[in-house]
């Protein structure tokens, strides 16, 4: 019970507090790139879910066997973008051959992912907080879901712009931003209510 | 071990492993890529306008190395160069396009046709037409708000005078504006020959027609009577020309009280 608790704690904290695109500020350029439609904003966001969980899947026991128990640590970023970037042409030689449909629904998304920093930032980030391998697995879930519900929320958003009488000096990414910043300061609203929960 | 000599063997043999793990997937997981569809690809103008009825550039080619079509004369921005480089691809016969432009058929410039209201929504015909069919009193008309300057993606098109004009010189072809053009009025005229049409397409009994338009056509029947050539006739209080009729004489827009007739020749 206290395990399930604790991983609906994460769950929950990287979806909503801790969102890696609107808290976190991290994948912006995918946020602002592919969020003009819903469709291709989730399909952009599977992909990122699924990278991200292949992803941590592969750098947590690099990181525990290899790196941690011969001292060298501050080597963790080069070696995890090394084994992303891998990672992804790996997933896209397969799909292109296995899943043409899905392949070509995702199109240049798929290797634009090798230099997503949220990819980056949840290995990175489990690391840092001491997750062990089932808590790092649902904490990059978590962000992948998170990822998901910003870019499909504001594609919303944008898509409700695209019919607006905007200001010509804001026309066009002023007001994509500012939309963002908006978006964000509303996801502020949920700082405090995951602790309170689980207390 | 030397932490250092440690640090550079962990990061190469992971690196050469992705490496190799890379290329033997490349390798074994390989899609064969059709050539030929890539070479047919390479010739074809890339505008993706949908001029041949495929999805872009892209789908005709494959539709072409795969034998679904076997026409090469889809291609109108890329004209017979292209055709004969397809043609060359796919041992195919070589297809004659025959070189067309696009044309308004409208002149309700801005003092010659009235408007109604003064317009000042989204700047989009489509929209426009929503409102009382548009802010000019003619509803059959160009809106001149501009849907088909978007559409065109070879800024062949221009707004002169509260009408749409389209450069024939810098026109490909690809009817995006024919398909854009919420009251239908861009019709594809043939290059090189001079043919006569009715710049009008006005559906109104011609009493109608003259209080909103001084260039508007009004049915009056003297360009039927003074064609040669059968080719010109009145359907719904306007006349229309059959292009494949007309040889050009210029005695129907001789006679036109209001000069919607005009002879065109489209020079490149």
């Amino acid at each position: 019970m206290e395990l399930t608790k604790g991983l609906l704690s994460i769950l929950l904290t990287m979806i909503l507090t801790q969102n890696f695109v609107l808290a976190k500020f991290l994948g912006i350029c995918p946020f602002l790139g592919v969020s003009k439609k819903v469709n291709t904003a989730v399909g952009m966001s599977m992909a990122v879910i699924f990278v991200m969980a292949l992803a941590t899947a592969v750098t947590y026991p690099i990181n525990k066997y290899l790196l941690v128990a011969n001292n060298l640590e501050y080597l963790q970023t080069i070696v995890f973008i090394l084994v992303i970037a891998a990672l992804v042409q790996m997933v896209e030689i397969v799909l292109k051959k296995y899943m043409p449909a899905l392949y070509n629904s995702l199109g240049i998304y798929l290797p634009l992912i090798t230099t997503n920093c949220a990819v980056l930032g949840v290995v990175t980030l489990n690391i840092d907080s001491g997750y062990n391998f089932v808590e790092s697995m649902v904490c990059a879930l978590g962000g992948g879901i998170g990822f998901l519900v910003a870019m499909v929320m504001f594609a919303g958003v944008r898509s409700r712009l695209e019919s607006c009488d905007i200001p010509k000096f804001l026309k066009g990414l002023p007001i994509t931003l500012v939309a963002a910043s908006l978006v964000s300061l509303s996801f502020l609203g949920f700082a405090g209510v995951v602790e309170n929960i689980f207390a | 071990m030397n932490p250092i000599i440690l640090a550079v063997l962990i990061v190469s043999v992971i690196g050469l492993i992705a490496g190799l793990a890379l290329a033997v997937a490349s390798i074994v997981m390989a899609v064969p890529v059709d050539k030929k569809a890539e070479a047919i690809r390479e010739c074809l103008p890339g505008a993706n306008c949908g001029a041949c009825g495929f999805s872009g550039c892209d789908g005709y080619a494959s539709a072409l190395s795969k034998g679904v079509t076997k026409n090469t004369a889809l291609c109108s921005p890329g004209g017979n160069d292209v055709s004969a480089q397809i043609a060359e691809i796919t041992g195919l016969s070589a297809g004659n396009v025959a070189p067309s432009a696009a044309v308004v058929m409208c002149q309700g410039f801005c003092e010659k046709s009235n408007t109604k209201m003064v317009y000042n929504g989204v700047e989009s015909c489509q929209m426009a037409k929503q409102l009382f069919g548009g802010p000019k009193e003619c509803i059959y008309g160009c809106i001149g708000l501009g849907d088909c300057v978007r559409a065109c993606p070879y800024e062949a098109i221009h707004i002169c005078d509260g009408v749409a004009r389209v450069n024939p010189a810098m026109c490909k072809a690809c009817k995006m504006c024919v398909k854009t053009c919420p009251n239908s009025l861009i019709k594809m005229m043939p290059l090189h020959e001079a043919k006569a049409a009715v710049l009008c397409v006005n559906k109104d009994k011609g009493a109608i027609t003259k209080k909103e338009c001084q260039l508007g056509c009004i049915g009056c029947m003297k360009c039927v009577k003074a064609c040669e050539f059968d080719a010109v006739k009145v359907e719904n209080f306007c006349a229309k020309v059959d292009f494949n009729k007309c040889t050009g004489c210029g005695k129907c827009t001789e006679v036109c009280p209001v000069k919607c007739i005009n002879l065109i020749t489209l020079e490149d």
